[in-house]
């Protein structure tokens, strides 16, 4: 990130230093970092007490709870079903892949609350498909699948059209069969992207409101999650509980995305 | 070395540039225009939008109303309040709940008298119904009704939503009117609560959950629910025999435009009132009284009570002793559904 001007640039320009590191630390700063020391600052107002008891609080708990719960397990059927879909996307060719390969972003386009109310005529007590699952926690779970879809697709995609296919045809030739090639050829690959789509989808997942706030119920203790028990917390004026709640989810998706950093480093310096 | 020193020079260089970007936002978006005599910023909760795409165009043809343009924003009465405080440009608030002025009082934006007027600050007002399927399949007509085993109650979260608030002060008061115990009628609210299977984030996403087909009886304005009955939803309003009056207040504040003051004063002419009353709300000027009737024949009029009535301290004393968060009675009842539904 420190080093954006190439060796072969530096040589024949050492006069003109690069203003590029500056523009991005200042941009973050603004984008990203002033507002999170602001909610750091926020959070601490009420002294270490006020912030233990706003996250210790049963409701505040149980929303937090059932917000990791959900988001680990979206995480983990989008890592089986998105590597699925990004290998039919890859390997097989078939009519309209095009489309639905455009059609893989859309969740990301989608007004979240747009999502909410299509998923809520579809699968609510009016389901034409008579499939009512609405104000239940499978809703919640619903919900973050359908926002998340996109996160594991799009990092095992690119992994997979670069993948040497002659691997597994050397191993096929060695007498491998097909779920042993993926599992000890493919698989290995991929395990990187997945993670890190897993990791993304995860916490993208932990700070949902727009869809969720829609289908779920927000029944405190059975269907509340996480993003709008901190919605009521500011509704109702108390504002150190709700970035106390926030730090708490930032805290849990950041350790989320370093632990698989790290777990990529690793593996990336045993392969070798 | 003098690397650095570029690399700060241009982050000084970025940190100017968006503090003028800032400034010419916050100038363009600030009351302080060219003429801010013929300009109003008109903040308020979401359902009187339908009443103001009328009212509007009627001020803009009286006298003092000619040339004067309007900005406006709709949104959660709380949300909205929220975004005043912190800043955003207003000079008339109108809003579901008392309490959202008092936040703007609190930040020195509105004046402490601005409910001593004739009409104390209140513009609009309407009630706490019951909203029932079509035909009324259940038979409800009373507060006890929604109590019974196995009826679905929808009405928002009392942490999010005003209009919730309203709902909870309508159940509780109409048991105190029937002569129980503030005990008692606590504990009403704790039984009602069992029979919430969903509480949404706003009263207008409630009317969509009930709409949507779930649950036997919404909890909602009349306002709101006629406007929902006129534009053909199959819904039918039950007036319970006691309710609790909801008085929404409007204010100019501080900093408003003297445009916004007669805009405001206009509001309480029989010519806006009966516009008000047209659009669902009940007039607070007598004289507009019959246009309402006109407008909604079917209507009743229950005996109402205010939130006054219910609490001698009125929305201070009520936000303390039942919304609060941390230690209230609504919080108590959500904790004690916790209990029983996760077991």
């Amino acid at each position: 990130m420190t080093t954006v001007a190439l060796p072969r640039r530096r040589a024949s320009g050492a006069a003109r230093p690069s203003v590029a590191p500056g523009v991005a630390i200042t941009y973050l700063s603004v984008i990203v970092l002033l507002p999170l020391a602001a909610l750091l600052w926020t959070s601490k107002k009420g002294g270490a007490h006020a912030f233990w008891q706003a996250i210790t609080a049963p409701d505040a708990v149980a929303a937090l709870k059932l917000t990791l719960g959900a988001a680990l397990l979206v995480a983990l059927i989008n890592a089986v079903f998105g590597t699925l879909i990004a290998w039919v996307l890859v390997r097989d060719s078939f009519l309209g892949k095009g489309v639905i390969n455009s059609l893989i972003d859309l969740p990301f386009a989608l007004p979240t609350v747009v999502a909410g109310l299509t998923l809520l005529t579809l699968y609510g007590p009016n389901s034409p498909i008579g499939l009512n699952i609405t104000y239940t926690r499978k809703a919640v779970v619903l919900a973050l699948l359908f926002e998340t879809l996109p996160f594991v697709i799009r990092s095992v995609q690119p992994v997979l059209l670069e993948l040497d296919r002659e691997m597994e045809d050397a191993a096929a030739s060695l007498g491998a069969r097909g779920h042993t090639i993926f599992r000890r050829v493919v698989l290995p690959n991929l395990l990187p992207a997945i993670l890190s789509g897993m990791a993304l989808a995860f916490a993208r997942a932990v700070g949902e409101y727009g869809s969720v706030v829609m289908l779920s119920g927000n029944v405190p203790f059975s269907t509340e999650v996480a993003s709008v028990h901190i919605y009521s917390q500011i509704q109702s004026d108390y504002v150190t509980g709700a970035a106390a709640m926030s730090i708490v989810l930032l805290a849990i998706s950041l350790a989320v995305l370093l632990s698989i950093t790290g777990l990529q480093r690793w593996s990336a310096k045993h392969d070798r | 070395m003098k690397r650095v020193q570029v690399h700060i020079a241009a982050a000084a260089l970025v940190v100017v540039s968006l503090a003028a970007l800032a400034a010419a936002c916050g100038g363009s978006g600030s009351t302080a225009g060219a003429s801010p005599k013929q300009k109003i910023n008109l903040v308020a909760y979401s359902t009187p939008e339908t009443s103001y795409a009328k009212l509007i165009p009627a001020f803009n043809q009286t006298s003092a109303g000619k040339g004067v343009t309007f900005t406006q924003s709709y949104g959660a009465s709380g949300d909205q309040s929220r975004a005043v405080a912190a800043g955003q440009a207003a000079d008339v608030v109108h809003f579901a709940l008392e309490p959202d002025i008092a936040r703007l009082v609190d930040a020195k934006l509105v004046s402490p008298n601005w409910d001593q007027g004739q009409y104390k600050g209140i513009v609009a007002n309407t009630m706490v119904v019951f909203v029932v399927r079509k035909g009324n399949p259940k038979h409800i007509t009373t507060w006890d009704d929604l109590t019974k085993p196995g009826m679905q109650v929808i009405t928002p979260n009392p942490f999010t939503s005003g209009g919730a608030r309203w709902n909870i002060m309508a159940a509780y008061g109409a048991q105190l009117k029937e002569g129980k115990t503030p005990a008692q009628a606590q504990q009403y609210l704790s039984t009602l609560f069992h029979n919430v299977p969903v509480q949404d984030d706003k009263a207008s996403a409630a009317l969509q959950t009930f709409t949507g087909g779930k649950g036997d009886v919404l909890l909602a304005y009349e306002q709101d629910a006629l406007l929902a009955q006129e534009s053909g939803a199959p819904i039918q309003i039950v007036y319970p025999p006691q309710t609790i009056e909801i008085q929404t207040p409007i204010a100019t504040t501080v900093k408003a435009s003297a445009a916004a003051t007669s805009f405001v004063k206009w509001l309480y002419t029989p010519a806006a009132q009966t516009i008000l009353a047209q659009t669902g709300y009940r007039p607070v000027v007598a004289s507009a009284e019959s246009a309402f009737s006109k407008a909604f024949p079917s209507a009743q009029t229950p005996t109402e009570f205010t939130i006054d009535d219910v609490d001698s301290g009125g929305w201070d004393d009520v936000m303390t002793k039942f919304f609060d968060p941390t230690n209230s009675v609504m919080q108590k009842i959500e904790s004690s559904i916790g209990v029983s539904t996760s077991s």
